[in-house]
């Protein structure tokens, strides 16, 4: 799996808010070992737009996404914000750009102050950020205003914690605190993975409405191929520390061309899976991250590996002439370039 | 009782059992008058949201909630046996094996593998040490665990998720007993680990005709693993029906409503979700009349008066107004005629708003 490149950047677009490029975080494992746990994975966001990270355990998924925030700074390669390198940012002025970029974490309940109330809880972002002036009556309304909206009630707000609330108002709540200093972005960090089907549309449902009506950009993670399907417009499937897989999300899923994503994707227990009846399981182990396996990472589980995927690494490339890439010398083209089964709608 | 007919009696006949749990602010009936049979070999598919009580009914019918608080009533019968309200030691592992969410609390973390699959072997079958690790590898075998010889020397944080979810699966089945009860077993799984675990699950039901209870918030996984489903509520069955009927001809407003909230992967992106209204009930002081008539489109007056009981037959539901019939249709006429349901749902054409 894939590679590394960057020709599915879109150098054209002048609306790109977030733009990564040769990534890399390793992290220390004793004994002069190193975790390769990101290895050089380039993408960009536009403004607006979402993009959903896939993938599973161990991938890097995460670890990409705390990157792009600083938090810990990458080992090496670029974070493109708004015009501004942020692996160059001094701490003061990193501290500065944070209220541009929050993120929501999977588990609503322990992301939360047990002690505090849940109007202290979302205001305190605007006690921290807002000039001596703009504090009282102006951040009071703000905070009225971004709980309201994420739709719980600001007078309960005022009185109760969080145990009171349920799991899925409690991450409510985390969407509400997010907002409350007007970010860019939002990191959505497996934000419904914790909730019942039920909650969990309310809640996808709620931020596509957060999303709407305060114009935000956001990085989607997921381990739910079904959830990132609907909330993304653009998809990167990812394994082993490197993106195999990047694009449209109704193109990939309905034409998915890397042997990984069609694996992960036949694996996926949906009536309405494309690739339901598909035979092959995903076999072995997830290789350690310690010491990848040479040239593509993949080459160890494939199904359509040969001599050359073991030897080189493959790079990006597009497939037809749509916004589909993959990472692969051997994709599966099959049904690629015909129109894709599913239609947006409104 | 002769081996013909031990193939046709249920293995499992669970009547009016209820499992209630006394707290600060009454009785909790997590589970509520559930009646349900088990055939030998049959996979039942229990599904339902956190606090519908589908994972107490199984620990219950285990004796695993025993407590001081903890009261039980009604009937389960386990090959004829009466298992309620007396201790069920003896059907521990040797008849009824049991495989958990998480298999790292379940497994001991300072225990060798091979320590953890001896256990039941040399208890349930009276095995000594060679033939117990002989077995041992044998079923590490069968699960689809590479070089067996070795993972038994080794401890469960030495493995992955995936493989310490195949051992449980194998201490589960050492001593061979007649039916598996599966809570949740792939919850903490990735997908391809998951199919894996469901495929092996399967494979390994069929090879030994075991029942099996498969506990599980996923509908995607009930409507490919199982021969039977039953949808709980509330500790209530709200629908019970072999599985190709229940999702092609879903009676219950509470089982239509699960399958509309989850994403498809046939939807396009950004498709808006049909999320269902509210939150679930307080199992302490429920709403009177049906569980779920306060978050359901279809409330008459009489769904808040009087709780349905389970119709008789193969497919059995709980509604005064079953989906897919004129009684349900003219109920959701009136109710969107008048903006609200009989409890209070605002309903119309634009989407109520979400308050859970």
């Amino acid at each position: 799996m894939a590679g590394s490149g960057s020709a599915h950047l879109r150098n054209e677009r002048d609306d790109i808010l977030i733009r990564v490029e040769n990534l890399v975080m390793e992290f220390p494992a004793g004994k002069g070992q190193v975790v390769h746990a990101v290895s050089d994975v380039s993408f960009d966001v536009a403004k607006g737009e979402t993009l959903g990270l896939v993938g599973e355990s161990g991938c890097g998924k995460s670890t990409t996404a705390k990157a792009v925030i600083q938090l810990p700074p990458p080992t090496s390669g670029s974070v493109n914000f708004n015009g501004t390198d942020l692996t160059s940012l001094s701490g003061e002025e990193l501290r500065a750009m944070r209220p541009e970029i929050q993120m929501i974490f999977q588990d609503p309940i322990s992301s939360l102050n047990p002690r505090r109330r849940v109007h202290d809880i979302v205001s305190e972002g605007l006690q921290i950020w807002s000039t001596k002036a703009e504090r009282g009556a102006f951040s009071e309304g703000r905070v009225d205003e971004i709980i309201e909206a994420v739709g719980l009630d600001p007078v309960e707000a005022h009185k109760r914690r969080p145990h009171e609330y349920s799991g899925g108002q409690c991450q409510r709540i985390s969407v509400a605190r997010a907002l409350v200093l007007d970010p860019q972005v939002i990191i959505c960090d497996e934000p419904v993975s914790a909730l019942d089907v039920s909650v969990q549309a309310q809640v996808l449902n709620m931020l596509e409405d957060m999303k709407e009506r305060y114009g935000l950009t956001l990085l989607f993670i997921s381990h739910d191929l079904s959830v990132v399907k609907n909330v993304s417009d653009r998809v990167a499937v990812m394994y082993l520390g490197k993106i195999c897989e990047i694009g449209d999300g109704d193109e990939i899923f309905a034409n998915p061309v890397h042997p990984y994503t069609r694996l992960l994707l036949a694996a996926v227990p949906d009536p309405d899976n494309p690739l339901a009846n598909e035979s092959e399981t995903l076999v072995g182990e997830l290789p350690s991250p310690i010491d990848p396996p040479k040239g593509c990472r993949f080459n160890t589980r494939c199904p359509r590996v040969q001599d050359k995927c073991r030897t080189d690494e493959p790079v990006i490339e597009q497939i037809g002439d749509g916004d589909h890439w993959t990472a692969c010398w051997y994709p599966v083209l099959e049904g690629v370039g015909e129109t894709p089964v599913a239609t947006p709608t409104a | 009782m002769a081996a013909a007919d031990a193939n046709n009696e249920p293995l499992l006949v669970v009547e009016d059992y209820e499992v209630g749990f006394r707290t600060e602010r009454g009785l909790a009936r997590a589970v509520d008058k559930v009646s349900f049979e088990l055939d030998r070999g049959e996979t039942l598919g229990i599904v339902g949201e956190s606090g519908s009580g589908k994972s107490v009914l199984n620990r219950g019918i285990m004796g695993l909630v025993s407590s001081n608080r903890m009261i039980e009533d009604g009937s389960v019968l386990f090959d004829g046996g009466q298992m309620v309200n007396r201790n069920r030691q003896e059907f521990w592992g040797a008849k009824i094996g049991m495989i958990f969410q998480d298999p790292m609390t379940s497994l001991n973390p300072v225990m060798k593998i091979g320590k953890q699959i001896f256990e039941p072997l040399r208890q349930h079958l009276g095995l000594d040490k060679g033939e117990a690790e002989t077995r041992a590898i044998e079923l590490l075998t069968q699960v689809g665990i590479p070089e067996p010889a070795r993972r038994i020397k080794q401890y469960p944080h030495e493995l992955s998720g995936g493989m310490r979810q195949r051992v449980m699966i194998a201490i589960a089945l050492a001593a061979e007993p007649e039916m598996l009860i599966a809570d949740e077993p792939t919850t903490a799984l990735d997908v391809t680990v998951q199919k894996y675990i469901l495929d092996l699950l399967r494979q390994l039901q069929l090879d030994r005709g075991m029942a099996m209870t498969l506990i599980t918030h996923d509908l995607g996984v009930a409507r490919g693993r199982t021969d039977n489903v039953m949808v709980m509520y509330g500790g209530r069955v709200m629908e019970h029906a072999p599985t190709d009927t229940i999702f092609a001809e879903m009676r219950h407003p509470y089982t239509e409503a699960l399958l509309a909230s989850v994403p498809s992967l046939k939807h396009a992106k950004h498709t808006r979700l049909t999320p269902i209204p509210g939150a679930p009930p307080d199992i302490v002081n429920p709403p009177p009349g049906c569980r779920f008539s306060p978050r359901c489109k279809y409330a008459q007056p009489k769904c808040t008066e009087q709780a349905p009981e389970l119709n008789e037959g193969e497919h059995r539901y709980a509604c005064f107004y079953p989906v897919g019939t004129d009684a349900s249709a003219e109920a959701l006429e009136k109710n969107m005629a008048q903006g609200h349901t009989a409890t209070g749902l605002k309903i119309g054409l634009a989407p109520a708003k979400a308050a859970g």
